[in-house]
Order: C-alpha cells, then sequence, then structure tokens
C-alpha cells in the first residue's frame, strides 16, 4: 500500500464540496476559506482546478522550519506519506508559507501554520468528491491510467494510418 | 449560540441608507425554519398586503436557510420574497450559486431591503460592515457588465446579485440574477428591486456556517450520497434540464403554440441532446453550484446575434421561447435566452407573453400596426426582437412588459393567457399532466413548476419519496389520471415548502433524496426536534396557508384557484392527453378537504389552531 491524493482536473466542476468538507474536518465548521485545499475557477475557460498538498518526499516547509515543527511519516494503514506539522512547536512565523512552492501551507485561524494531513488516512474530500476529481488512491494508478490513455490513443492512429 | 441558523437578520434601509442588525428569535425559526418559510413569516407581519407592489413600502427579503453554506448537498439555495407586481400576491424566487452562500458566511440568516433610494444605489455587505455606494455608472448595465463593476468596485471576492436594464424599467416580470447567469426568476422580484434603485446586492463573508450534531450532519450528508445514484444524473450533467424535452413531448405535454397542442413535431430540433450538439453546450465545469454534486449548469454558445455564450437555456426556457413559439431555431431561442438573462428577465414569462401575443396575432386580436412587424408563430426572429423591445420597454414591448395576463386583457382577451393568478404556466401542459393543473390552480405565487413538483410523481417516475410509499404506490401515478392527485398534490407542496426554507436545491430530492434525510439535515444543524413526519408536514402546511393568508388579505381570493378557460373547456387535440381537459372540479374538493379548508377554499378555525395561525385567521 502506498497511497496519494490525486487531483483529475477534467473530472472537477468547481463545487467545492472538497472545501467545506476539510473546513469541517478541521474546524468544526463549514467555511471554504479556513479549508486545506482550494478550487480555482476560471469561468471563461470553463474549468476548474483543485490545489492540495502534495506530501513531498524533500519537503521545502519542512526544511525552512525553524522549530522542526514539520515533520515527515508514512501512515500506517495506506501507507501514504504524508508532511505534519506538530501544533505546539509551531511558532506561526509563516516561513513554511513562504517556501512552499504550491501554496499547501496555510495559516489557520488560531495563527498556526496548517496543512493537509491527509485526515490520518482517509480524506474527507476524496470521499465527498462527487465527480471523482479527488482521489485517495494507489500511487501508481494516475501514472498507469495516464500511460494507457496515451496507449489507446496511440493505437488509434496506428489502426487509422494502416 | 445558535447553529445552522446564526440568529442574526441584517436590515438595510435605503431610504435612509442605514442598516441594523436584529436578532433571530428561536422560536419563529423553528416554526418557519429558514428561506421561503421565514421570509414569508416577516412578510406577512411587515408589508401591509394592500400596497402597490412597487410602493417604497414593499420590502424585500433575501432569506437563506439552515442549510445554505453547508456541506449538505445543495446547500447553497435562497428565497427572494416580496410582493408580486405580476400577481399583486406573495412572490417568492429562489436562486443558488456563491450569493446565497455569502450571505451566510458573512453571519447572516437574512437581508431584509426596506424603503427606497432616491438615486440608483448598490450596497456592500462585507461580513458585518455595511455600505451604500452610487449606482449611477453602473445603471443601465446589463447583468454580467453589472457583476463585472460592482466586484472591482467593492472586492474580487465579493458575490453579486443585481437587476439588469428589465429591472430598472420595472417589467413586471424582471429577475434577479447572482452570480453570471442564476436566477431568482420569477414573479417580478427585480422590478421590486428596480422600484427601490436597488441594482446590486454584493456580499463578501468571511466566516463559516456551524451544525449542532457534526457526526449526524456527516453521517446524513453521507446518506444523502448514498441516495443519489439515480442513473439520470449523469444525464442531468450532461444535458441539464433540456434533457427532459423529449421525454414531456412523450407523454403530451409539451407547450405548443400557445398550449394549443401538446406535442411538438420539432421536439427533436430543440432537444437538450441537440442543444449540446448545435450549440456545443458543455457542463460549465467551473461553475457547478456549490456543494452540489450534480453540477447541471451548462455553457451555452450562440452562432450570431449580439452575445455569442453564456449560461442556460433551461427546459423550461426552451419550452417557452422555443416549443409555445413554435420555433424550432435553436440559435434564436438561445439568443433571446442570453438577452433575457442580461436584461434581468424571467425567461418562462417572456415566452409565454410572447407565445400569446403570436396566438392573438394569428387570430387577428393584435393588429400588426400595434407591433411593427408580422409576429406569427415559428418566426424566431420576431421572438427575439420582441424579447429586447421588452427590455427595453420600446414600442410594442412596453405592452409586452406587462405579462401575458394584462397584454391579452388589454386586446379584450385575457382567455388567450396562459396562467394561474396572472402568473403564467411553465412549460407543462396540465391536460396531459392532470397534477400539474392543481398545481397551477392552487399554488400561492400562481402558475409554477415548482414550489411542489407535481409533475415529478407522474411522468418523471418519482416513486421513492415516503408519500408514495405511505400510500402504496409502487408505480408512478398515471398523469391523466385525477382520483389519485390531490392529496399527492397538498402534501408535495407542504413538504418542498421544507426544502425551500432549509436552504437545498429541489432537484437532489427528485435524484434521489427524501424527507427523512431533509429532517435529519435540519434537525443536526440547528439541533431542534421537528416532531417527526407529522411535525415536517405541520411546519411545510404553516408555511404554505400562511402564504394563502397573505394573499387573501391582498385581495387574492379562493375563487382565483382556477385555470383559463382552455385548460377546463378545450380537450387537448393531440398526444397521449388527445381529449383531456384538466379536471379540476374533481380535484380541488378533496383537495380543499385533505388541507382541513372549507369547501369555498378557505382556512378553517379548526385547522388554523393545528397550525398556530388562529391570530393570523383572525385578523382576516
Amino acid at each position: 500500500m502506498n497511497k496519494m491524493l490525486t487531483v483529475d482536473v477534467g473530472r472537477c466542476t468547481g463545487c467545492h464540496t472538497c472545501e467545506f468538507m476539510c473546513s469541517f474536518r478541521h474546524h468544526d465548521e463549514f467555511n471554504p476559506r479556513n479549508a486545506r485545499i482550494h478550487t480555482t475557477v476560471f469561468l471563461h475557460e470553463e474549468l476548474a482546478v483543485p490545489v492540495v498538498c502534495s506530501q513531498c518526499e524533500d519537503a521545502w516547509c519542512q526544511r525552512i522550519c525553524p522549530t522542526g515543527a514539520i515533520s515527515k511519516t508514512t501512515l500506517e494503514d495506506s501507507g501514504a506519506r504524508v508532511v505534519l506539522v506538530d501544533e505546539q512547536k509551531c511558532v506561526g512565523c509563516r516561513m513554511c508559507v513562504m517556501a512552499c512552492p504550491f501554496g499547501a501551507m496555510m495559516i489557520g485561524p488560531h495563527g498556526r501554520a496548517e496543512k493537509c494531513d491527509l485526515c490520518g488516512g482517509d480524506p474527507l474530500c476524496a470521499q465527498f468528491c462527487p465527480r471523482g476529481a479527488l482521489r485517495f488512491v494507489e500511487a501508481e494508478d494516475p501514472e498507469v491510467r495516464k500511460r494507457e490513455k496515451l496507449a489507446a490513443r496511440l493505437a488509434g492512429s496506428y489502426r487509422e494510418g494502416e | 449560540m445558535m447553529t445552522g441558523w446564526h440568529g442574526r437578520i441584517l436590515r438595510i434601509d435605503l431610504t435612509a441608507a442605514a442598516a441594523t442588525v436584529e436578532e433571530l428569535d428561536r422560536g419563529v425559526a423553528e416554526q418557519y425554519i429558514g428561506g421561503l418559510g421565514l421570509g414569508t413569516r416577516y412578510l406577512y407581519d411587515e408589508v401591509d398586503p394592500a400596497i402597490d407592489p412597487l410602493d417604497r413600502a414593499n420590502k424585500l427579503y433575501f432569506a437563506t436557510g439552515p442549510l445554505t453554506g453547508t456541506g449538505a448537498p445543495a446547500g447553497n439555495r435562497y428565497m427572494l420574497v416580496t410582493k408580486s407586481p405580476l400577481t399583486g400576491g406573495i412572490a417568492n424566487s429562489n436562486a443558488a450559486g456563491d450569493f446565497p452562500q455569502a450571505i451566510k458566511f458573512a453571519g447572516f440568516d437574512m437581508v431584509v431591503v426596506e424603503g427606497a433610494s432616491r438615486k440608483p444605489v448598490f450596497v456592500f455587505i462585507d461580513d458585518g460592515k455595511v455600505s451604500f455606494h452610487d449606482a449611477a455608472d453602473v445603471w443601465g448595465m446589463d447583468t454580467e457588465q453589472t457583476e463585472h463593476a460592482v466586484i472591482a468596485a467593492t472586492a474580487p471576492d465579493a458575490k453579486v446579485s443585481c437587476i439588469g436594464p428589465a429591472g430598472e424599467r420595472l417589467v413586471r416580470y424582471a429577475c434577479v440574477i447572482n452570480d453570471m447567469g442564476r436566477a431568482a426568476g420569477r414573479s417580478g422580484v427585480g422590478a421590486v428591486m428596480g422600484s427601490k434603485k436597488l441594482k446590486a446586492l454584493a456580499v463578501r463573508g468571511t466566516g463559516g456556517v456551524k451544525v449542532a450534531d457534526k457526526a449526524r450532519f456527516l453521517e446524513t450528508t453521507r446518506r444523502c450520497y448514498e441516495a443519489l445514484t439515480d442513473p439520470y444524473i449523469e444525464h442531468f450533467h450532461k444535458h441539464g434540464t433540456p434533457g427532459v424535452l423529449a421525454l414531456v413531448n412523450t407523454y403530451g405535454g409539451l407547450p405548443t403554440k400557445n398550449f394549443q397542442f401538446g406535442t411538438n413535431a420539432y421536439h427533436e430540433d430543440i432537444s437538450g441532446e441537440r442543444l449540446a450538439e448545435a450549440q456545443s453546450v458543455r457542463t460549465r465545469m467551473g461553475m457547478g453550484c456549490p456543494s452540489c454534486p450534480v453540477a447541471c449548469g451548462r455553457v451555452s454558445r450562440s452562432r450570431g446575434g449580439a452575445y455569442t455564450v453564456g449560461a442556460g437555456p433551461e427546459y423550461e426556457t426552451i419550452g417557452m421561447l422555443g416549443s409555445s413559439c413554435y420555433t424550432n431555431d435553436l440559435d434564436a431561442v438561445t439568443q433571446a435566452n442570453f438577452i433575457c438573462n442580461r436584461a434581468g428577465l424571467d425567461t418562462i414569462t417572456m415566452g409565454a407573453t410572447i407565445a400569446c401575443a403570436m396566438e392573438m396575432y394569428e387570430r387577428g386580436h393584435i393588429p400588426r400596426t400595434d407591433i411593427g412587424f408580422p409576429l406569427p408563430f415559428g418566426d424566431g426572429a420576431a421572438m427575439v426582437r420582441l424579447t429586447e423591445m421588452t427590455a427595453r420597454r420600446e414600442g410594442f414591448g412596453d405592452l409586452m412588459a406587462e405579462g401575458s395576463y394584462r397584454l391579452a386583457e388589454h386586446y379584450g382577451h385575457p382567455e388567450y393567457s396562459m396562467s394561474a393568478k396572472k402568473q403564467e404556466f411553465a412549460s407543462y401542459d396540465p391536460r396531459a399532466i392532470q397534477s400539474m393543473g392543481l398545481a397551477y390552480a392552487t399554488e400561492p405565487r400562481g402558475g409554477c413548476h415548482i414550489r411542489g413538483e407535481a409533475q415529478d410523481v407522474s411522468i418523471y417516475s418519482v416513486t421513492h419519496w415516503n408519500l408514495m410509499k405511505d400510500r402504496g404506490y409502487e408505480q408512478p401515478l398515471d398523469p391523466l389520471s385525477w382520483e389519485d392527485q390531490p392529496e399527492i398534490v397538498a402534501e408535495l407542496q407542504d413538504w418542498f415548502r421544507l426544502i425551500d426554507s432549509g436552504g437545498l436545491c429541489n432537484f437532489m430530492f427528485y435524484l434521489g433524496m427524501d424527507e427523512d434525510q431533509l429532517r435529519d439535515l435540519i434537525e443536526a444543524a440547528t439541533g431542534m426536534d421537528m416532531g417527526g413526519h407529522r411535525g415536517l408536514l405541520r411546519i411545510g402546511a404553516r408555511i404554505f396557508n400562511l402564504e394563502v393568508l397573505f394573499n387573501r388579505r391582498a385581495g387574492v381570493r379562493a375563487s382565483e384557484d382556477t385555470l383559463p378557460p382552455r385548460m377546463l373547456d378545450e380537450p387537448l387535440p393531440d398526444g397521449p392527453g388527445k381529449g383531456y381537459v384538466v379536471h379540476l372540479a374533481e380535484m380541488l374538493p378533496p383537495y380543499y378537504a385533505f388541507r382541513g379548508w372549507d369547501e369555498r377554499g378557505d382556512l378553517t378555525p379548526e385547522k388554523a389552531a393545528e397550525l398556530g395561525l388562529e391570530s393570523e385567521l383572525a385578523g382576516l
């Protein structure tokens, strides 16, 4: 088991259910602004793109944290790699917010850094994503599916060329 | 602290350019829930029903429900309640999108707008802070331009609800548009906003919505998702509401030539499937409503015309601007739909009024010289032109702007207006769907398809609801039967009141959810006890009866629970409903009896006591 949270942009309708569920899980209220995942809507392109922490192997947020509040671990059940913030150690200096290239690190209502913790191994956003744009799956799955999709297209062009 | 509700109401006085915050009484909240119910209670208590709807004494209630702004499926709706300039009775128009949720995130359950500004104004609610802005530069703009301009003048994350030129010109069926094409569509709520010189309401909210019982709320939401398994969801996602057009035609209920026929030979040319091909309609990936698992909204494109891209058209729009006007020109229908959205016009009444004018023109009741050009059925270009003229009240458009009833009455033939209580029918011929006839006749806001979806239990084959199962119906009702319909229609009207008061979208229920889940969500959010099935229906009936009582005080009598002579006396000439009229005389008495009303259609003291409406009845 080596699961990860994957994003399929083509399936996202911009319903923000992920944000609702995330804020509900972590802040006991529905408030998309306090979510740790955010979907940006590009109305005129008819696109919506969710952005969430990638749980980096070499996490810049962890590297820069001056108090050692950020650690990396592997979740037991899912084998998922997760980068966690220890709220006790965090002093709210925002260095991690600056370091993260994805904007996935944020400052919560209490002034401490917070980020996606994969809900401890069964992310609520993926459970409720109504169209399967967010999935918590084996890390290899999305790559394999992408390769197979491309292969199918290549096969199609080969058949046409014959 | 209250949960689900915030317990706070924002009152905006446009005359004084001042705002105050009031407490929402918990007892009132439990009796009326929110949305439709809460707006109705306040309208009843605060607005003299005898006033001219366009008088400054009328008020607008932007009412959310306890589930608005939550992650419950499609918890994204608000109700705009006021006195209608179209019917003279109660108006309630509903819309989804980001704007309704923003009201909740700003910390309010309802925004009341009263008085009138002397000059065009827009109001910005920034969490608890309210500011009034000169709208001189925005006045005259269409709804999309307005939204852009107001966002530019306030905050990038402000959510905007506004009127277009039609609302400014007090077109009696002007709507209020939010989030680039979501419409609080019917009964002329936009004209009331225009009469107050209120161009837009912008809201920025940064707070959240709490619930009383987190675990129960989450568990219920999970059950809702599990219930939303209807295979039709995929069809709905792809084709939106126009996907049903072919089906309605099959049942012979597709209004054709102003309800002269129930089937349309051209229906395939204007179907949802054709729309998807021809107008390169796409499900709007960026604009599913917030919290909605279905995402039925679409973007379509028009070849030619002033506007090339926009929201819709929805089924009702195509039915009225397309089928009822007998045009198979989908480009014209799409263009007219865009004009309506930009100008802020209700597409249903617009289409119905054009169809009415077309029939009267063909019968020689409206002279060509009055209109300025020929107006035969099927002329898509004339239909588009008349829509533009109506938005501007230009030439014949000035009369069109009064709606079909006043138009037909002006020429001495009100019988050609296909309306109830002066509000036009939606896109279902009630002769082919008998329950629809009863719903049109009895709905307090007049011709309406959505407050109690009477079509669902017959032609849309919904059988999973308690109200069907409890009565032993395993199959959908025969749309042509009238024996079973009265009880079902009344109960539908009552429990749909709860959906519209809770802040959810009706479609979730049609697509799988039921009363139990609605009750569990409201109870988990608010911590109230709704008193089971009977308690829930009692709240629904209380809201419905209060709407009716407002109407009675406004002069809308029980004798107006009726339909035009075409529906009652002219048998449908085609389709499965051939030979049928609406059997209203058979359906009304059992309907009144089930409601606990007397035979004239008025609330009895006994029923009023049961609902806690004694003093309201006594005050009549």
